[in-house]
């Protein structure tokens, strides 16, 4: 075997492979976040507890129900998109007036609800979930695990539909629409509350669909969820909430990022996001893809 | 009237104040002197350790309040400033043999350091960003606190002896350092008080309201905004350097995130923008913690519940809302 720049090239891929998925679930969560705040003008605190229920949901269904990973790539995170409509509907709507930041009060609270809920139903402790694609393929320089590779195949394929579905489409394009000036658009006869609840549903289902595909990879865990998300706010201050693109693009990159930093200096893998958006506040203090306001 | 009515409705959401009341002051006065004589009498009826914990946190969230009572601004990394000073004056009281006194100076002294470098940055970025900002930050200091060698790691730093205060006053007895813990507390809160009643408050408050209008009147805002920065990390050290001195321990959970949403409560149930509120609501979270300390978990579900109601039904805080009900009935009985 030969080496690269004193690393055996199995490890530097490997590590690669876990930094594009973290990456690919950092792109899923950002994108959710900003579509939310887009349109409700609000951080969704919840975010990271959203997560972890799509990995608990697929858990539950699959031990207590017997449905496979498959049929709950669909189902849990339509169960947990709609338990964020009635959030929505019950709490969110009614601080949308207030300054934006009660609605990441409100959203903390909330994910402190949902967390200490399931940390009392199911301890700290990861439930193991069994992988739906056994083996790999041996690519001569590394070993591919299947299942890693449809996670990076799988995030990359929605996180390029949500693109397509905000900027090329109808319905997208009355979502920016929307984000510009709602009054305007509910003046045209668009139902503009509805549309502001499916959003949130939608940006909801997004964190929970990338708590499924994280389900075999990663415990499902009661905090799974709070660690990830301090860390998905540090994308979106470096990438900018401003752009789709711009955090599938950065969610990615940090995620590639942080693999080789456990390759080439561990000790730094946990804070190498957030020097970098250190260092980004420096010297482009609206993000790479945000505009100065 | 326990506050001013301008500040009751000084929430971040900027609402415009409706009615601006002169004076105050002598209310302040007379609220301020019954809060030291409940402080005196308090240890004849409850745990002096629990009046201890209440109090470090009391001033916690006072400076806390500093920053998002009067500059609007939501920091979420306050723990990296409390946690950080605990540390270190913990180090400095056990490994360096200091007296309390220089403990406490120590831990202040870093958290104004780290203050700076934190504020510097954080500053660039406001509102929802500025809150993200700084959570990332003192996540940053969580790993950085968990990796290295002198915090102790998962251990933390235990069994700091409790030294006496300069060298003469004995602190072994829970009495004795309640009342030097009451002393340095009302120190504090007087300071915060005199800085939010100074012209500096008052360019503070301006900020908050509005910005630009602060800037095109010629206020440097960004140095404003640090200085306030600045002072409140100072201030919730001193509170993090207290409580290691009375716990005898400083670990890995002064540092954590949920320590920082802590103080957030704390200061939103008692009324954030008010002199008094935040005293108010860390004695009710504190008290709320012990009493619900045997259901485990559920302490996280009830501080989320306290959480969205007092968004959702008393966002001005309790002291916040009793002061409105106060302002409310004196307007009826004027006219």
């Amino acid at each position: 075997m030969f080496e690269l720049i004193g690393v055996p090239p199995a490890v530097l891929f490997g590590q690669l492979l876990l930094g594009l998925i973290n990456g690919a679930f950092y792109a899923i969560l950002s994108l959710g976040l900003a579509v939310i705040f887009g349109l409700l003008n609000v951080i969704n605190f919840a975010h990271g507890a959203q997560y972890m229920m799509g990995a608990f949901a697929a858990w539950m269904l699959l031990t207590f129900a017997g449905i496979p990973y498959w049929a709950a790539l669909v189902v849990a995170p339509v169960l947990v998109g709609a338990t964020g409509i009635v959030v929505e509907r019950l709490l969110l709507s009614r601080i949308y007036h207030l300054d934006h930041l009660y609605g990441l009060l409100l959203t903390f609270g909330l994910a402190l609800i949902l967390e200490g809920v399931f940390r009392s139903q199911f301890g700290s402790g990861g439930q193991p979930y069994p992988n739906p694609l056994p083996g790999g393929q041996n690519l001569g320089f590394m070993f591919l695990p299947n299942y890693r590779a449809w996670v990076v195949v799988l995030s990359l394929a929605v996180c390029l539909a949500t693109w397509f579905m905000i900027e090329r489409t109808k319905l997208g394009s009355y979502l920016r629409a929307a984000t510009e000036r709602p009054d305007l658009v509910q003046a045209f006869g668009v139902n503009v509350p509805r549309m502001i609840t499916l959003t949130y549903g939608f940006g909801v289902g997004l964190a929970a669909l990338a708590g499924v595909l994280a389900a075999p990879i990663y415990q499902v865990s009661p905090l799974m969820g709070s660690n990830l998300i301090i860390v998905v706010f540090a994308v979106v201050v470096i990438g900018g909430m401003g752009s789709i693109l711009g955090s599938i693009v950065t969610g990615f990159g940090l995620g590639l990022i942080e693999g080789l930093t456990k390759v080439f200096y561990p000790e730094a893998s946990n804070t190498v996001v957030f020097v970098i958006m250190a260092i980004v506040l420096l010297i482009k203090p609206a993000g790479l893809f945000g505009t100065a306001k | 009237m326990l506050v001013r009515a301008e500040e009751t409705t000084g929430t971040p959401a900027g609402a415009p104040a409706a009615a601006r009341r002169p004076g105050g002051g002598a209310t302040f006065l007379w609220l301020f002197a019954a809060m030291v004589a409940a402080g005196m009498v308090a240890p004849f009826f409850a745990y002096p350790v629990f009046l201890m914990k209440v109090l470090c946190f009391a001033l916690f969230a006072c400076a806390f309040n500093l920053l998002i009572g009067y500059v609007g601004l939501l920091s979420f990394g306050h723990a990296m400033f409390f946690g950080g000073a605990a540390y270190v004056c913990g180090y400095g009281i056990k490994t360096l043999g200091l007296t309390p006194e220089l403990g406490i100076l120590a831990g202040m002294a870093f958290a104004a350091v780290l203050g700076s470098a934190v504020g510097w940055l954080a500053i660039r970025r406001q509102g929802i960003y500025f809150a993200m900002v700084t959570l990332a930050l003192a996540q940053m200091f969580f790993f950085f606190c968990l990796q290295t060698r002198f915090t102790g790691g998962e251990d933390g730093i235990q069994a700091i002896p409790r030294r006496p205060l300069f060298g003469l006053i004995p602190t072994t007895d829970d009495r004795v350092l309640y009342f030097i813990v009451l002393a340095l507390f009302l120190a504090a809160f007087l300071l915060i008080y005199r800085i939010v009643h100074s012209p500096f408050g008052q360019v503070l408050k301006a900020i908050r309201e509005n910005e630009p209008r602060a800037i095109s009147l010629g206020y440097r805002v960004e140095r404003y905004k640090l200085v306030a920065f600045v002072l409140s990390a100072t201030l919730a050290g001193m509170a993090g350097a207290m409580k290691t001195v009375v716990f005898q321990l400083a670990s890995l959970s002064d540092v954590a995130w949920q320590m920082s949403g802590e103080v957030v409560l704390m200061t939103l149930v008692g009324g954030m923008g008010t002199v008094f509120g935040p005293v108010v609501g860390a004695g009710i979270i504190v008290a709320m913690q012990n009493y619900l300390s045997g259901i485990g978990e559920w302490v996280l579900v009830t501080q989320g519940v306290v959480f969205v109601a007092a968004v959702l039904l008393f966002r001005r805080g309790v002291v916040g809302e009793i002061a409105a009900l106060v302002t409310r009935a004196r307007a009826r009985g004027e006219s």
